[in-house]
């Protein structure tokens, strides 16, 4: 293995994923400002100001018509990015079917915000879970430098032959997207290298006329839709491909998830983004202390990673599942009822309980951490599950 | 009517429901979907081809001396019977 020397930098994780993008050698960009996603897509046009970077930049009236201009360059055969966040994800949301639908490999840089109403600007995953059906790749990272990593494999994936699908990376608002940290960058040769100009299979060109985004009727759609569902169920064998690609140039090891102290794990968390690493934290204190706790961190949350969970939970007893988004009216939310759903199918018996947190930004700490999994020891123990869902710190 | 033949399955089919042969919509014959049947009274045409200006599909054949209607694309919208100033064309029920 050869692991190429990088340098360190100083970035946020809104400037980080703009660095990769640098480095994707990324053709058109087409985005609307909107916190906390903004200063990705400003550091973006201002690399393209100071020739830095050769790519085309459309500033457009509203995320839906980002969105649309994406679509349009990427069928056009360009290697396409755009960032956004919250009412803008809320405002694509018809746009983001249709380029998942006409298989465009379009990479998405999400720092995930609270949804109105009422208006908040800070974090939580309420964005993306609206759009958790939308047929993109979604995969969350946990701190600036797999934001930066996961840019760039998201190209490599997005535009796999076998896959052809719409990537989004998602960062934490403003816990991620503002916050500075030391990241190991590669040097522009060895993306190049690892992702090499795009190479579409079909392309919309006047000389060689097609037709994209025809109707499809009763006869037809179900077959058409049927292959997209295939596709991404499929694309987690490409991920996983890519990153052991990645990580024998970068040294950096990814998956599609990530098991921390799970060996001889009896209770642990399970969650997405920022909120592992206070997890592992927490947990690293817990062992020091003999409690056989461990953690579980989806990297890629859609398609989502059932044999690898299972594999992942072995032999834990308690597990608590923790959500940043409400999926209202649900038995569970979005990320514990796929959790539970996979438990089923696999006949494995874990107890589990939700335990929604964080919503519009609100910090969750490593107290309270702790105490989530002094409760699920607790279960571990005795079998018994005093409630379903939890909500933890919301006030009376 | 629509598509004749065997209908491909979700392995064959290309990606995104892309259409890669141009022209293909002339495969896909829409005429099943007519309620309704422009019948023209050849008789009482003059000719003028307003029908085959209006039809949006157009299934209006120009023939030497008259129109005909092609059944195959013509869904039965009824606007040439609309149209028609000598009110030559009727619309008759159709019993598929």
């Amino acid at each position: 293995m050869v692991i190429f020397m990088a340098k360190v930098m100083g970035l946020t994780g809104n400037e980080a994923i703009a660095y990769a993008v640098k480095q994707c050698n990324v053709d058109v960009v087409a985005a609307y400002p909107i916190t906390p996603q903004t200063v990705m897509v400003e550091v973006i046009s201002e690399y393209i100001y100071n020739g830095e970077m050769d790519a085309e930049f459309i500033c457009v009236e509203s995320e839906h018509s980002a969105m649309s201009a994406c679509i349009g360059a990427s069928l056009a055969g360009a290697r396409v990015f755009t960032g956004t966040a919250s009412q803008g994800l809320a405002l694509m949301h018809e746009m983001l079917y249709i380029a998942s639908g006409l298989r465009c490999p379009i990479v998405m840089g999400v720092a995930n915000r609270a949804l109105s109403a009422p208006l908040n600007i800070h974090g939580d995953h309420s964005d993306m879970m609206g759009s958790r059906d939308c047929g993109w790749i979604q995969i969350y990272a946990e701190n600036v430098q797999e934001a930066y990593d996961w840019t760039i494999q998201a190209f490599k994936i997005a535009e796999d032959p076998r896959v052809l699908l719409p990537v989004s990376v998602n960062i934490d608002g403003f816990i991620l997207s503002h916050c500075v940290e030391n990241v190991f960058v590669l040097e522009d040769d060895v993306v190049a290298r690892f992702l090499p100009p795009r190479k579409p299979l079909i392309t919309i060109d006047p000389t060689n006329p097609i037709t994209v985004g025809a109707m499809c009727l009763p006869d037809y759609y179900f077959e058409v839709k049927f292959q997209q569902f295939q596709t991404l169920n499929e694309s987690l064998k490409v991920i996983r491909e890519v990153t052991k690609e990645y990580e024998s140039l970068s040294g950096r090891k990814y998956d599609v998830l990530e098991a921390y102290a799970m060996e001889d794990a009896e209770a642990a968390i399970l969650c997405i983004g920022s909120t592992a690493g206070t997890a592992k934290e927490v947990a690293k204190g817990l062992r020091r202390e003999g409690k056989k706790v461990g953690v579980v961190k989806l990297w890629v949350y859609r398609p989502f990673p059932q044999e690898d969970l299972i594999k992942a939970l072995g032999d834990v007893k308690a597990l608590a599942v923790l959500d940043r988004a409400f999926s209202f009216g649900a038995p569970f939310n979005a990320l514990c009822s796929d959790v539970i759903s996979t438990l089923y199918k696999y006949r494995k018996d874990i107890r589990v309980f939700n335990c929604v947190y964080g919503l519009g930004g609100r910090d969750i700490t490593p107290m309270e951490i702790r105490g989530i999994f002094e409760e699920t020891l607790e279960i571990a123990d005795t079998g018994r599950l005093k409630e379903y869902v939890r909500f933890i710190g919301v006030r009376e | 009517m629509s598509e004749t033949g065997r209908k491909m399955g979700w392995k064959e089919l290309p990606i995104g429901g892309y259409l890669l042969e141009p022209g293909s919509s002339m495969k896909y014959k829409t005429g099943d979907w007519r309620a309704f049947r422009p019948i023209i009274d050849q008789k009482k045409c003059v000719n003028c081809l307003l029908c085959w200006i209006y039809c949006p599909d157009g299934a209006i054949i120009r023939l030497e001396k008259n129109v005909d209607v092609n059944y195959d694309y013509c869904k039965g919208c009824g606007i040439c019977a609309n149209e028609c100033p000598v009110k030559c064309i009727s619309m008759v029920e159709e019993k598929w």
